[in-house]
């Protein structure tokens, strides 16, 4: 359409590592003012990095980035913020003990006389974002207890009242209802329409056609191809995003499903989720999918008993597990992989050995006391069945790749003999060639007959591993569909599903 | 009422403002204050109706507020300045050798020195907080044995007695106004300016946004290091002013001056509603919470409570401030989280 404007951002075979990890290859992207640019790509694509290099929070390793013609390198947010450019990230980042006024214009409020705060007048411009943006959010309130959708309208407010000539969305509509997105639009395009530039991150095509006139592809850390939209199709575009067959990555083998492990019945939590239920048979992967915040992260932790519930039950084998205990939880026989495993999954600073026999110590203690060798005799087992590549068992945890280090926290649940395994976003922060023997691993178990419940926000991972995919939105189940059955569009429509009852 | 938690409010300004100062935790514990003096009043009259019992209930808490005004500045930020007693030690030591080594120098100079040898302490702590990354409770442990060390090998055995120091330094120490001694008036001066900066300036927010969230301040591009170690310096500062007013007040310095004095700074701000994660709370709060400490600990005596149960009735305060807290926080945050269901 019209690109027309002058070149406000450009990017040229940026590369970012983080250790042995490569985030990000080759990352170009050149964005017009007076254009609305649409980034897509696979989660783990780069487009995060890419975007987190633009707003000072990273330093690229390498390759050129222009601002306005002029090659500029952020040391910090400050320097990003302060020549023009603004972010609003995936996750919003409040101040949750602040006011919403606060939060919006933290850094910069309006100063009146002797250079204190004018509250009036900082209060009166928020109310006028608000209108602007449509909302109905009391300036005065708390930060503290936003749904992800309001934190959203905040950060969108936040970066309208910068006066950017740069504005990053990294999926900023992944939480807002239809109404909330339409505003949004609106808003995008008065900005655009100012002579901004502006990038959009996000997974739904639908809204990427309505609102973008450029789209730039992205792939492992690699950019692809950057066409006009109304050059391109969504077909094409989803072929350059995955550019691999599916099947590849995922090799998974067919398992016996057997009797219902896990059954779940609605379970309810104010606030959080509402009616949950559902089953894990022997034998099976069940996949809860569905976007970041949706609560899916929430469920599994409420049903491992990390957190509470209000009503409702878990049973584990017929019998019921105690709400609230995780030792109930790996006495009935769970297992628990979480998200971050750096902070919930391993001690670092331990040796394998160590991880692998943690949580099975009572039954290898003798006397109440542990030895090296008692623990050693029963890790090997398990982490050489596993491959985990690590010179000796006493070797340091926090050595050892992403890959590797989730290998450990299987291998460590796996010693406890568990008959159903819930692992949360199971390849995440792990590179491209360990994330498919991750895969194959916990294709295995399931063919041993454990029941498995993953969670996973990379779509093709759920597509590729799942027997069964729930999907879930702002709390509710609003899918329950069959490997066959589950496609990108059926997940992503239950996903983003909009069943309008805000007003 | 839910409508209030998500749209606007619509109850006008003096509404508003009357529901926050009632609901407010300071008023909470200005109202147990009133108690306590109250309860030790109706036992002893003179505890509140005589020459004597008023100036010390004024004057008493003058220097336990200036540190918790400090200590919750730094608390706000998610940090916490256990060296505020060596400091004030140092600082009141220093007086003392000023005067006896300078016959003749003005007061002014004295508490202006005072003031910046205690900002200098601060800013090493802060140096140390926000460079080194290590919590500052281990830094500031480390610092309050060091700087102790320093007055102690400095000051030996060695006294300095109020026959050492000028009469017009001492006499600040017993002189009011209007019935209010001058040093209770100069530590409410120095709370109403922290109290107002920090409500009024950009930097006093930015204390507070980075004491909500450390990771979105950096995001927020605001100058997490800078803030943090303004907060120490200006808490060192005030422990240095408490210092000086530590000798005014009572004449006689040793090396063990203001031994404990942190943990009751720390314990003010707690009790009166600085969150010890940062982020809330008010130097107000702070400050009542000073001058309830101390009130308590003078009428307990009176009340006829004995000394076990003195220190127990202090500790009791702190850890139902803290419970209090916590069911509030989780109470509010509960219904901030409801509210999301019904909008």
């Amino acid at each position: 359409m019209n690109a027309s404007g002058p070149v406000a951002l450009q990017l040229e075979q940026v590369r970012k590592s983080f250790g042995p990890v490569v985030a990000l290859r080759s990352g170009s992207l050149t964005v017009h003012s007076g254009s609305i640019h649409a980034l897509v790509g696979e989660n783990g694509a780069g487009k995060s990095t890419l975007v987190k290099i633009v707003a000072g929070v990273y330093q690229r390793d390498g390759g050129e980035f222009l601002l306005h013609g002029e090659s500029v390198d952020f040391s910090s947010t400050a320097a990003s913020k302060d020549a023009g450019i603004a972010v609003i990230y995936q996750e919003p980042t409040l101040f949750p003990d602040l006011s919403v006024t606060e939060n919006i214009f933290m850094g910069r409020q309006p100063l009146g006389a002797g250079r204190r705060i004018d509250r009036k007048a900082m209060h009166e411009e928020a109310l006028g974002l608000f209108s602007r943006l449509g909302v109905n959010l009391d300036p005065r309130r708390l930060a503290e207890g936003l749904s992800i959708a309001d934190q959203q309208i905040i950060e969108i407010a936040k970066a309208i009242s910068l006066d950017a000539s740069v504005l990053i969305m990294d999926e900023p509509t992944a939480a807002l209802s239809g109404v909330e997105v339409e505003r949004l639009f609106a808003v995008a395009r008065s900005l655009r329409d100012e002579g901004r530039a502006l990038v959009f991150i996000s997974h739904r095509f639908e809204e990427v056609f309505a609102l973008c006139d450029t789209v730039t592809v992205m792939r492992d850390g690699d950019y692809i191809s950057t066409d006009p939209i109304a050059e391109t199709t969504s077909s094409q575009i989803v072929a350059k995003m995955v550019g691999r067959e599916v099947g590849d990555l995922f090799p998974k083998t067919p398992a016996e499903i057997g009797e219902p492990v896990l059954t779940v019945k609605e379970l309810e939590s104010a606030g959080v989720f509402h009616d949950v239920t559902f089953d894990v048979r022997a034998g099976e992967i069940v996949a809860l999918a569905g976007l970041v915040g949706a609560g899916r992260s929430e469920i599994a932790r409420a049903i491992f008993g990390v957190d509470g519930y209000d009503s409702g039950t878990v049973q584990l084998n017929g019998r019921v597990v105690r709400p609230r205990s995780p030792r109930a939880a790996i006495r009935a026989g769970m297992g628990f992989v979480p998200e971050d495993r750096r902070q919930q999954g391993l001690v670092t600073e331990a040796s394998v050995a160590h991880n692998v026999a943690a949580v099975i110590r009572s039954r290898i203690a003798r006397w109440g006391l542990l030895t090296n060798g008692s623990e050693t005799r029963t890790a090997a087992p398990w982490a050489g069945r596993l491959e985990v590549k690590t010179n000796a068992l006493d070797m340091h945890a926090t050595t050892m790749s992403g890959g590797n280090q989730q290998k450990v926290v299987i291998a460590k649940w796996l010693a406890t003999q568990p008959s159903l395994l819930i692992i949360d976003e199971p390849t995440r922060g792990i590179d491209i060639g360990t994330k498919a023997e991750v895969h194959r691993l916990i294709s295995e178990l399931a063919g041993q007959g454990m029941a498995i419940l993953m969670i996973s926000s990379e779509l093709p991972e759920v597509l590729g591993m799942a027997d069964r995919v729930l999907v879930v939105h702002e709390g509710h189940i609003t899918a329950n569909l069959d490997r066959a059955d589950a496609t990108p569009e059926s997940v992503m429509t239950a996903a983003t599903n909009t069943m309008e009852v805000s007003a | 009422m839910t409508e209030t938690l998500v749209a606007p409010s619509r109850r006008s300004t003096a509404q508003r403002v009357v529901s926050t100062i009632l609901t407010s935790r300071e008023s909470a514990i200005a109202f147990v204050l009133i108690l306590v003096v109250a309860a030790a009043t109706l036992n002893t009259k003179s505890f509140l109706f005589s020459e004597d019992g008023w100036r010390d209930l004024l004057l008493t808490p003058a220097i336990l507020l200036l540190l918790a005004t400090g200590q919750a500045v730094v608390i706000i930020t998610r940090n916490v300045d256990l060296s505020v007693g060596s400091t004030l030690a140092l600082t009141a030591y220093l007086t003392g050798r000023l005067f006896v080594d300078n016959p003749g120098i003005p007061i002014v100079a004295v508490v202006a020195i005072g003031m910046l040898a205690g900002a200098g302490l601060g800013l090493i702590n802060g140096l140390l907080v926000a460079l080194g990354r290590v919590p500052a409770l281990v830094i500031t442990l480390g610092t309050l044995y060091i700087y102790r060390g320093v007055v102690l090998s400095w000051a030996g055995s060695n006294r300095i007695n109020a026959s050492d120091m000028p009469d017009g330094f001492l006499s600040l120490g017993t002189k009011s106004i209007l019935t209010i001694p001058v040093l209770t008036i100069l530590a409410l001066v120095v709370l109403g300016i922290v109290g107002y900066y920090l409500r009024t300036a950009r930097g006093g927010r930015e204390l507070y946004a980075i004491g909500s969230d450390p990771d979105a301040a950096n995001l927020y591009g605001l100058k997490v290091r800078r803030r943090v170690i303004g907060a120490f310096v200006l808490c060192g500062a005030l422990a240095g002013l408490a210092g000086v007013v530590y000798a005014a007040r009572y004449g006689t310095i040793s090396s063990g001056a203001g031994q404990d004095i942190e943990l009751q700074a720390v314990g003010a701000a707690v009790i009166g509603g600085v969150a010890i994660f940062g982020g809330s709370g008010s130097v107000w709060g702070a400050a009542i919470g000073a001058w309830l400490l101390i009130t308590i600990n003078r009428a307990l005596p009176i009340l006829g409570v004995q000394d076990f149960w003195q220190q127990a009735v202090v500790g009791a305060l702190i850890l139902g401030a803290i419970v209090l807290d916590r069911v509030l926080a989780a109470r509010r945050s509960r219904k901030l989280v409801e509210a999301r269901d019904i909008a």
